[in-house]
């Protein structure tokens, strides 16, 4: 086939360079074979007697075959494990400038205070009585958020960003219910918007009308405008990311509100750029009604890899009403949690009372920053963003012109004619020793790449990084299509099919001797 | 047969009454390898601009859109299991969809093979 498109095939490695191991380890760099490789169901690592006199009660349910578990010794089983971490980058190991994804530093301190037996080993049926430092600590939590974001309500139970946006969304739509509004199902949405929010809008119902962006990379007024124009009565609200994931404050916002709430529609924020914002925007003052925000992201929590997120979400004077329970009260005796469903609340977003582990490292984080501290982060944040966009403007393209906020926006103008393309580029930033940028979003801008350095990053580390890419870019420029084509030739694995692996993805291993008989 | 184009990068190969749908070459090309395709069912009616079909690629997934009004009458299963096709025909055996054409003066708003290669040059 034609692959014209961005070749993603495996280029040889030119393993002649390379001297071979017999072992396959390169110096102390361990060659890491799949668990299953490693152990075998015949072995095991613990010596647990027989189970005698007791009969078993599964009667034709009993499993009649292996397992098939791999069986390991617990140094092999620790070997396995701290081999494949060794090979996982972290932002506890160097820069990560993952564009949209704020892999800011996880402070120590988190860490103490999520520990502390008080908030790490309480169960959620416990008495009340007993979990009262851990329900205050939840309401510190809400007076911090409602303050930061100027907003009088926060559900704290979402446990995810997009959780977050689901539940807003159930809020303004129990919201038009209530009102007999039940016609407005029609949310607007910007076509650069987070995927997760046309996804929230569709799952809760509603129908997703698309806003095209301007030129200069925030949403089209005009373009608005007509939308709402078209049919008023059936705009149920929009949602809308501020800054958005161009990195580019939407300085239209506040008539955007004003248009959205003329039309008889609700404002959901999306609030995974509040890092960009806290301490000098109060998204209450802007007309929001709704927008969750990404403990893990604008504060600290570490995430990645599918951790645990926490996307409490603040709910406007017009939405609380409709809040989820459960959610901590403070009375005369102390604190309380109000569990059951009053007749207008939508219900509960999941089982018990949200991510305990992300409300301690969150306010650990607020409150050793303090008011002052929280705001010179986010201005550190968009003077880092700033820093590499300014310093790369002369051998990259930025996307759109003028100021950022906290993240800087590329395009692939630079790479034209070089025969290098964004993912080659990204390919050869893992031999320089970085975790690549985000790549080919958003997609309004062709080939993409996204840099968010976050505060965390001094200047002599963004110099650094600066100098890598300074370098790349140039030796792109200089026609060294092969060296990107080649890349990454430092990593433990060379360029990985992803066509294939998305095509046709193998999800399960299989013994070798099951795939020896399924060949025959 | 004429071909036409969508500024969307749909193509609609006219014959008659019915019309064959598919992405161009352009299309094919910004999408990078496509990894999969899904189709609409039969006799799904369509109004112009309405979601036909996904395409997923290496880099994004994409709607494709119906470029005028009308019915599905056929989608091309093969895609299902070699969507790759779609990278190495866009314009042959890589199509997505037959449909009827509710009202050929829509044809009249898309583009001719010509004003199309204009319109991607200037992209």
């Amino acid at each position: 086939m034609k692959t014209q498109g961005r070749p993603t095939s495996p280029v040889a490695a030119n393993d002649a360079m390379q001297p071979k191991t017999v072992s396959g380890n390169k110096a102390l760099k361990q060659a890491t074979k799949l668990i299953f490789e490693t152990g075998t169901p015949r072995r095991t690592g613990v010596d647990l007697p027989e189970p005698k006199g007791r009969a078993s009660r599964l009667g034709d349910h009993a499993r009649e075959g292996e397992i098939g578990l791999p069986g390991l010794s617990e140094p092999e089983t620790m070997r396995h494990y701290v081999r494949l971490s060794q090979k996982n980058y972290a932002i506890d190991l160097g820069v990560y400038p993952l564009g949209s994804c704020t892999m800011k530093h996880n402070p120590r301190l988190n860490e103490k205070v999520a520990r502390m037996p008080g908030f790490a080993d309480v169960h959620p049926l416990q008495p009340i009585s007993t979990v009262q430092g851990a329900l205050e600590l939840m309401h510190e939590l809400s007076h911090w958020i409602c303050t930061l974001t100027g907003m009088p309500a926060v559900a704290l139970t979402p446990k995810a960003g997009a959780h977050g946006e689901l539940c807003g969304m159930m809020a303004i739509r129990a919201r038009l219910d209530a009102d007999g509004q039940s016609q407005r199902r029609r949310v607007l949405v910007p076509e650069s918007a987070h995927g997760t929010n046309p996804a929230t809008a569709v799952q809760c119902g509603f129908t997703v009308d698309e806003i095209p962006a301007s030129g200069d990379g925030r949403v089209n007024l005009d373009a608005l405008k007509d939308k709402i124009k078209s049919d008023p009565d059936t705009v149920a609200g929009i949602m809308l990311t501020n800054p958005n994931t161009c990195g580019l404050f939407e300085r239209d916002i506040i008539e955007i509100a004003d248009l959205i709430h003329a039309a008889g529609g609700y404002f959901y924020c999306d609030g995974a750029n509040f890092n960009a914002l806290v301490g000098r925007v109060r998204p209450g003052d802007l007309g929001v009604d709704a927008m969750h925000l990404n403990l893990h992201k604008t504060f600290s929590t570490p995430h990645g890899g599918g951790g645990p997120g926490s996307g409490p979400t603040v709910l406007s004077d017009a939405l609380k009403t409709h809040a989820p329970v459960p959610y901590v009260v403070q009375t005369d005796e102390g604190y309380d949690l109000v569990e059951h469903k009053d007749e207008v609340s939508f219900g509960r977003m999941c089982a018990f009372h949200g991510q305990m582990g992300m409300y301690s490292r969150a306010l650990t984080y607020m409150m050793s920053h303090g008011s002052d501290g929280l705001k010179q982060a986010t201005e550190d944040a968009v003077l880092n963003a700033n820093y590499i966009q300014a310093s790369l403007s002369d051998v990259m393209t930025p996307a759109f012109g003028g100021v950022c906020m906290h993240e800087a926006l590329f395009d692939d103008r630079f790479l034209k004619d070089t025969g290098v393309e964004t993912l080659d580029f990204a390919k050869a930033m893992i031999d320089e020793g970085y975790h690549p940028m985000t790549m080919y979003f958003p997609l309004v801008v062709h080939g993409a790449m996204l840099i968010e350095p976050t505060e965390s990053e001094s200047k002599g580390e963004l110099d650094r990084f600066i100098l890598s890419m300074r370098h790349l870019a140039e030796k792109a420029k200089a026609g060294e299509a092969d060296m990107f084509k080649q890349a990454p030739v430092h990593a433990p694995m060379r360029r990985l099919d992803e066509t294939q692996a998305a095509r046709k993805p193998v999800l399960r291993w299989t013994p070798p001797v099951e795939t020896a008989e399924a060949a025959e | 047969m004429s071909v036409y184009f969508t500024e969307d990068h749909e193509w609609i190969k006219v014959d008659g009454e019915t019309g064959t749908v598919g992405i161009s070459e352009y299309a094919a090309k910004a999408l990078g390898d496509v990894v999969y395709v899904e189709l609409p069912e039969i006799g799904r009616d369509m109004s112009k601009g309405d979601e036909a079909a996904v395409v997923e690629s290496v880099k994004a997934a994409s709607e494709v859109y119906a470029p005028v009004a009308g019915e599905v009458t056929e989608v091309n299963e093969a895609l299902e299991d070699a969507p790759e096709t779609v990278n190495a025909a866009p314009t042959g055996d890589g199509w997505f969809l037959k449909m009827t054409i509710n009202d050929a003066s829509e044809l009249e708003s898309l583009m001719d093979e010509t004003k199309y290669k204009e319109y991607c040059d200037g992209l």
